[in-house]
């Protein structure tokens, strides 16, 4: 036998770092190829299908409901509740399946890693508005209503965009905070009940909702009257942008900071 | 080449790791080997940037881990062969691999083929995989990335003993191709039949390291067994040669080394069946090297 030439040298001066398109493009192919994962993707588009559907049969005595925008927001209800499940799952799922070994012996920068499943977790969201945006406008041209794009529907879409990145990015914050799946999504919806119980009992609390509670800083965007219910169009005034901020700091970024800090720190087992 | 120097690992008040320094040397495989909790899982994680350490250093070709770009063309990582989602199937666990990389789907085919997995076992849910199928699923991960060097955490956990073998032969190409495998196990014998270079280590500190030879050699361990065609005449032999001997089975186990027993038949024209080194002489040294370490005294049977 003739002696193997050494072929096997460590020289990494050819090699460039991974880039970053592609490690999202990753973390969206491990959102669809377990069975969990694909079963949300589904449960989310149809979801947003059914509601619009459903919502074109209630109206059929009152063909003047059946607007654009009406039907853009009908979706948000249920879009607020799946999507932060998809953002805390992107996150949890790898730590739950110990897959992190893998990826971090990967892609070593463990903050790049934590951007690619958001950014991953984004897409997805961008791509569920572009679906109910297309549902809504097939629903509304056949709809019947006088005054089906009687508003404006960029603004209402970019207003619904906000809420969608809102929940995602939640999401994300609490999976990374908490790193356990079921843990995180009990938190995600028993968190803001549990709120809700307190301000009921406390004034104090209550008459701040709308700087501390995520839902009533977010119901302006949603075309209603956080304070009298009634619907509202066109956009925000200063102070409720002012609200968002704050609940987007309150639930949003203190989270996600944390979580990265847990993230950075953890060891890997 | 990978390089552990002064390595410390600390949690808490507990020293998981206690000034660990050895180097794996391209060419050649080196085996880590040591007692359950020993530190070698530990001293690995470090190696490869997903633990940091307390103090010392561990690099590979002079790099820290997290500064090696596109890792996994460079270096082969099997940490732990169970560590995999288990509703991927084999084949989505290598391809979602091969992306990061930048890799051809070709080459996950490739590694399949290499491990053995067949076509509808790459198909089926890691769930479904015995241990042994995932340990060579981690096998084809490690070496998607046509690295230069690897390290493996107990590799051949799970493997039957044709697999070791095949394992031997894997790795033994590799470090013949001029690349560096760390490789850990619990078991003497694994590394015995895969390893060039022994590293061991009990209670998060190195005890001896070096060639078999070298360790066979500091084991003091060089008896050796012997059975000829006629009994009687190497008898007679061993007796006028002043080695000691005692009977063993068919044969005799005769404290020398295997080259001063052959020399010996040969002088008086003696027909040899059977000539190997003791079995044992390492594991002795093993077990005396980690017996304070061990979490279960040995007994007396248990070192029969
Ligand atoms: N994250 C941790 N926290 C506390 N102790 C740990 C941790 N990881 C490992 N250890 C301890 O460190 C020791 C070495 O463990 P390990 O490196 O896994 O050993 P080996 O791989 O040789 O079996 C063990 O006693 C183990 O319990
Ligand atoms: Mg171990």
């Amino acid at each position: 036998m003739s002696a193997v030439a050494p072929s096997r040298t460590f020289d990494v001066s050819g090699t460039s770092k991974v880039p970053f398109s592609r490690l999202v493009s990753v973390e969206m192919r491990k959102m669809a190829d377990t069975r969990a994962g694909l079963w949300l993707l589904s449960i989310i588009g149809l979801i947003t299908i059914a509601v619009i559907v459903i919502f074109f049969f209630v109206t059929s005595g009152n063909a003047d409901d059946r607007t654009f925008i009406n039907f853009l927001n009908i979706t948000s209800t249920p879009l607020g509740f799946l999507l932060p499940v998809l953002g805390i799952l992107l996150v949890t799922g790898e730590w739950g399946q110990r897959t992190t070994l893998t990826t971090f012996a990967l892609e070593p920068s463990r903050m790049k890693v934590i951007a690619a499943k958001t950014v991953a977790a984004l897409v997805y969201g961008v791509a569920t508005l572009l679906l109910a945006v297309l549902v809504a406008a097939v629903a509304a041209s056949i709809g019947g209503a006088t005054d089906a794009w009687g508003g404006d529907e960029i603004v209402e879409s970019a207003k619904m965009l906000l809420v969608i990145v809102m929940s995602i990015l939640q999401g994300v914050a609490f999976g990374l905070v908490v790193l356990n799946s079921a843990g995180a999504i009990v938190l995600f919806f028993v968190l803001p009940i549990a709120f809700n119980l307190v301000a009921n009992l406390w004034g104090w609390l209550n008459e701040r909702a709308m700087w501390l509670d995520l839902a009533t800083a977010q119901t302006p965007l949603l075309g209603m009257d956080p304070a009298t219910g009634m619907p509202l169009s066109g956009n925000l005034t200063g102070e409720q942008w002012l609200n968002l901020a704050s609940v987007t700091a309150l639930w949003i970024v203190v989270p996600f900071v944390i979580g990265l800090v847990r993230v950075q720190r953890a060891e890997m087992k | 080449m990978i390089s552990v120097q002064g390595l410390t690992k600390t949690y808490g008040g507990f020293t998981a790791v206690d000034d660990v320094s050895f180097t794996a040397e391209p060419g050649r495989v080196t085996g880590f080997l040591g007692p359950n909790g020993a530190g070698k899982t530990t001293t690995m994680r470090v190696l490869t940037g997903l633990t940091t350490a307390s103090r010392g250093t561990a690099t590979i070709g002079g790099m820290r881990y997290s500064d090696i770009p596109n890792p996994g063309l460079h270096v082969g990582v099997l940490l732990d062969a169970s560590a995999q989602h288990a509703g991927r199937t084999g084949r989505e666990v290598l391809t979602l691999s091969a992306k990061v990389m930048g890799l051809p789907a070709r080459r996950v085919d490739e590694m399949l083929e290499l491990v053995s997995l067949t076509g509808s076992e790459s198909k089926r849910r890691v769930r479904n995989y015995s241990l042994g199928m995932r340990q060579r699923l981690g096998i084809a991960n490690a070496l998607l990335g046509d690295p230069s060097v690897l390290v493996l955490d107990e590799p051949a956990n799970g493997l039957d003993p044709a697999g070791i073998h095949w394992m031997r032969g894997l790795l033994k190409t590799f470090a013949d191709q001029g690349g560096t495998v760390l490789l850990s196990s619990h078991l003497l014998h694994e590394v015995e039949i895969i390893a060039d270079e022994m590293v061991m280590i009990g209670n998060g500190r190195i005890v001896a390291q070096g060639t078999k030879q070298d360790m066979l050699a500091q084991a003091g361990g060089h008896g050796c067994f012997v059975t000829a065609e006629d009994g009687a005449q190497l008898r007679r032999a061993l007796d006028g040669s002043g080695l000691a001997y005692a009977q063993a089975g068919e044969g005799f186990r005769v404290e020398a080394q295997p080259v001063q027993v052959g020399r010996l038949a040969v002088q008086a024209g003696i027909v040899l069946m059977d000539l190997r080194a003791a079995d044992g002489g390492l594991e002795r040294l093993f077990l005396e090297l980690t017996a304070p370490t061990q979490r279960e005294q040995l007994t007396e049977g248990a070192q029969a």
